[in-house]
């Protein structure tokens, strides 16, 4: 056989085998904290023996991974800062413009490295399929969470929410009161929605709001598609991604987003104002997961117990997310009073689509939406 | 080769790796078809206008001594320009007439017109103009050594026997150039068709071209398991990238006798 011919396929062979071989190595995954505490299956801070043995475990791993976590959402830049000092613990933010299906695929593609995401905040139909991905924990303060805001084993927990809204430059456009306002000539050019309905949850939730206000409901989204339509074709849409960074620009006068991101940005546009729209208010929560494969099992669960606590509940109130624990903290005086009465008003009852609903408003939206804004 | 596997291997796949036709009868849904015609529109309008202006351009700077200052700048930037796509490219153009752009706003305040108008910048329309700032360069690059290579003396060879310029090009240097001609068109419309990035900074709503709707079909948090779809969109690619460098390459080896 011809030497070189041999020579040149061995060293293609062993090009496209270093390549699958590439694939990160293994992680020896031991959990076992130096008491003896498994903390891969510990289900609250009672397994580890209490709260000073779950830090001290949690110190003894001194990291966390949280991915998709944007500083200006919610205050997550905030928390992070404040729950590194507390605990002495470094948080390594990943991606942090991440969608939540990225959280998903980053825990697959990490799985078993210790990059891993160890905890996961994502949107309702993404964390409802993947919960054989989620380890159950209960945090200590799991009593004042409502029953409709957890999973019985508290495999996952909302852990904020909020109302779709308008929010809007006062010193360029007329004060909004209806989503129909926003079909008015002074719109022209001005009015930004957050990302793509087929891809974002937020972005669904907004054309879920221009439904309800155009005579259509949780089952039913095409109205909304069809306002977008009619938004595009006055000149109103402007097909921007909008976030903290072109608001300030001035590039998105007016934003349809939660009210807690409109919250973020008027901490920098003083002329800025949220309204949630009274005729069609929708609610959406977010979900909190601990990762069953988590590489810092016990960090995890005390960023959980730091996110539930009456300290971590207040700094997503500060980033203008109503805290799935607001109502218990109200009556039980432990709220910032200031910050939860400056919420945006909302009056009528919030409509929350269920997972089914999701589904089918997603497909509607796949085949109709590219057309509606084209 | 092992990219291209895994994408064909899970063209085929459902969820669950079992085998299925699914991926690829989505690919004739309607808003995958407007995804395909986006981006073939996208690529070929781009792949012309590229190679009309860089081959005039290409032309142009041949034209000079090879010393001339005009003549190495030029080269050197289109160097750095047709490697100029991406993110910051998208972010330039915003800043320069996406809405409140420095130019849109000069503009504006000047002859009042809008250059931004409803937003054509986050369309089709706005990446075929911003694609075609690093394909004009790609085409200086690549079609200047087609020039350089007419020889003198068959200009001359020519004008001896009597042609005039006009007989000139249009019997000698046209036909010999036209196979490199249309082979940097093709290389253009392959490297319009795969860039991903520079798209998904400007259009975030609707999904015009195929690399976008893979995005949507990986990232998605609305639509789920769409993952194999994704393979599906990008085998549609390969096929069509296949295609034109086959007939990229058959070109080449036609250019080649003449370049030698």
């Amino acid at each position: 056989m011809n030497t070189r011919k041999a020579l040149i396929s061995l060293a293609a062979t062993a090009t496209l085998l270093s390549a699958a071989a590439c694939a990160a190595p293994e992680q020896e995954s031991d959990t076992t904290t130096e008491s003896g505490v498994d903390a891969a299956t510990a289900t609250s801070s009672e397994d580890f023996g209490g709260m000073e043995e779950l830090i001290a475990a949690a110190q003894d791993e001194g990291e966390l991974n949280v991915i998709a976590l944007p500083p200006d959402w919610a205050n997550y830049g905030e928390i992070i800062s404040t729950f590194e000092e507390k605990y002495d613990i470094e948080v390594n933010s990943d991606q942090p413009d991440a969608a939540s299906q990225d959280e998903i695929n980053a825990a697959n593609d990490l799985a078993g490295t210790d990059r891993a995401p160890d905890v996961f905040d994502l949107g309702q139909s993404v964390a409802l399929a993947n919960t054989d991905m989620f380890a159950p924990y209960q945090v200590e303060t799991w009593d004042d969470i409502p029953d409709e805001f957890k999973d019985p084993d508290g495999a996952w927990v909302n852990d904020y929410g909020g109302y779709m809204s308008i929010g809007y430059d006062s010193a360029v456009v007329p004060d909004v009161t209806s989503v129909a306002d926003l079909l008015g000539p002074e719109f022209k050019g001005k009015v930004a929605l957050n990302g793509d309905p087929t891809q974002a949850g937020a972005a669904f939730s907004g054309v879920m709001m221009a439904a309800i206000a155009n005579g259509g409901s949780a089952d039913d989204i095409a109205p909304g598609v069809d306002f977008f339509a009619d938004l595009k074709a006055a000149g109103n849409f402007l097909t921007v991604d909008p976030d903290s960074t072109t608001i300030e620009q001035g590039t998105t006068p007016v934003v349809i987003d939660w009210d807690y991101l409109g919250a973020a940005a008027a901490a920098n546009v003083d002329t800025w104002k949220t309204v949630v729209p009274e005729e069609a208010v929708v609610a959406g929560y977010y979900f909190q997961a601990i990762n069953a494969d988590a590489p810092h099992p016990a960090a995890a669960r005390l960023w959980q117990e730091f996110l539930y606590s009456d300290e971590g509940q207040n700094l997503w109130l500060k980033g203008g997310a109503r805290p799935v624990r607001g109502d218990a903290m109200a009556e039980a005086g432990t709220i910032d009073e200031e910050l939860w009465g400056a919420l945006p008003e909302v009056s009528g009852e919030p409509v929350i689509p269920t997972d089914e609903q999701t589904v089918t408003a997603g497909e509607y939206l796949a085949e109709n939406w590219s057309k509606a804004i084209r | 080769m092992v990219p291209t596997l895994t994408v064909v291997v899970g063209a085929f796949q459902d969820e669950d790796g079992r085998p299925t036709l699914g991926n690829l009868e989505a690919l004739t849904s309607e808003a995958a078809l407007t995804a395909l015609r986006g981006s073939l529109i996208l690529s070929a309008s781009t792949a012309l206008i590229g190679a009309v202006l860089g081959a005039l351009l290409a032309y142009l700077i041949v034209s000079m001594p090879p010393q001339a200052l005009m003549r190495r700048a030029t080269l050197a930037v289109s160097g750095v320009l047709a490697q100029f796509g991406g993110v910051v490219l998208a972010f330039a153009w915003i800043a320069t007439i996406g809405p409140v752009g420095v130019v849109t706003n000069a503009v504006l305040e000047l002859t009042g017109a809008n250059l931004y108008g409803t937003g054509w910048l986050f369309g089709l329309p706005g990446l075929i103009v911003v694609y075609s700032y690093f394909q004009i360069p790609l085409m200086v690059i690549v079609f200047a050594p087609a020039f350089e290579g007419l020889r003198p003396q068959w200009r001359e060879a020519a004008i001896n026997l009597g042609a005039s310029t006009w007989d000139y090009w249009r019997h000698v240097a046209i036909p010999l150039l036209r196979p490199a001609f249309l082979g940097a068109v093709l290389l253009l419309f392959a490297n319009a068709f795969a860039a991903y990035a520079t798209a998904a900074v400007l259009v975030s709503q609707g999904q015009p071209i195929v690399p976008l709707m893979i995005r949507q079909a990986i990232t998605s948090e609305v639509l789920l398991g769409q993952a194999n779809v994704g393979f599906a969109l990008a085998l549609e690619m390969i096929v069509v990238v296949t295609l034109v460098m086959v007939g990229y390459n058959v070109l080449l080896k036609r250019t080649s006798r003449w370049m030698r």
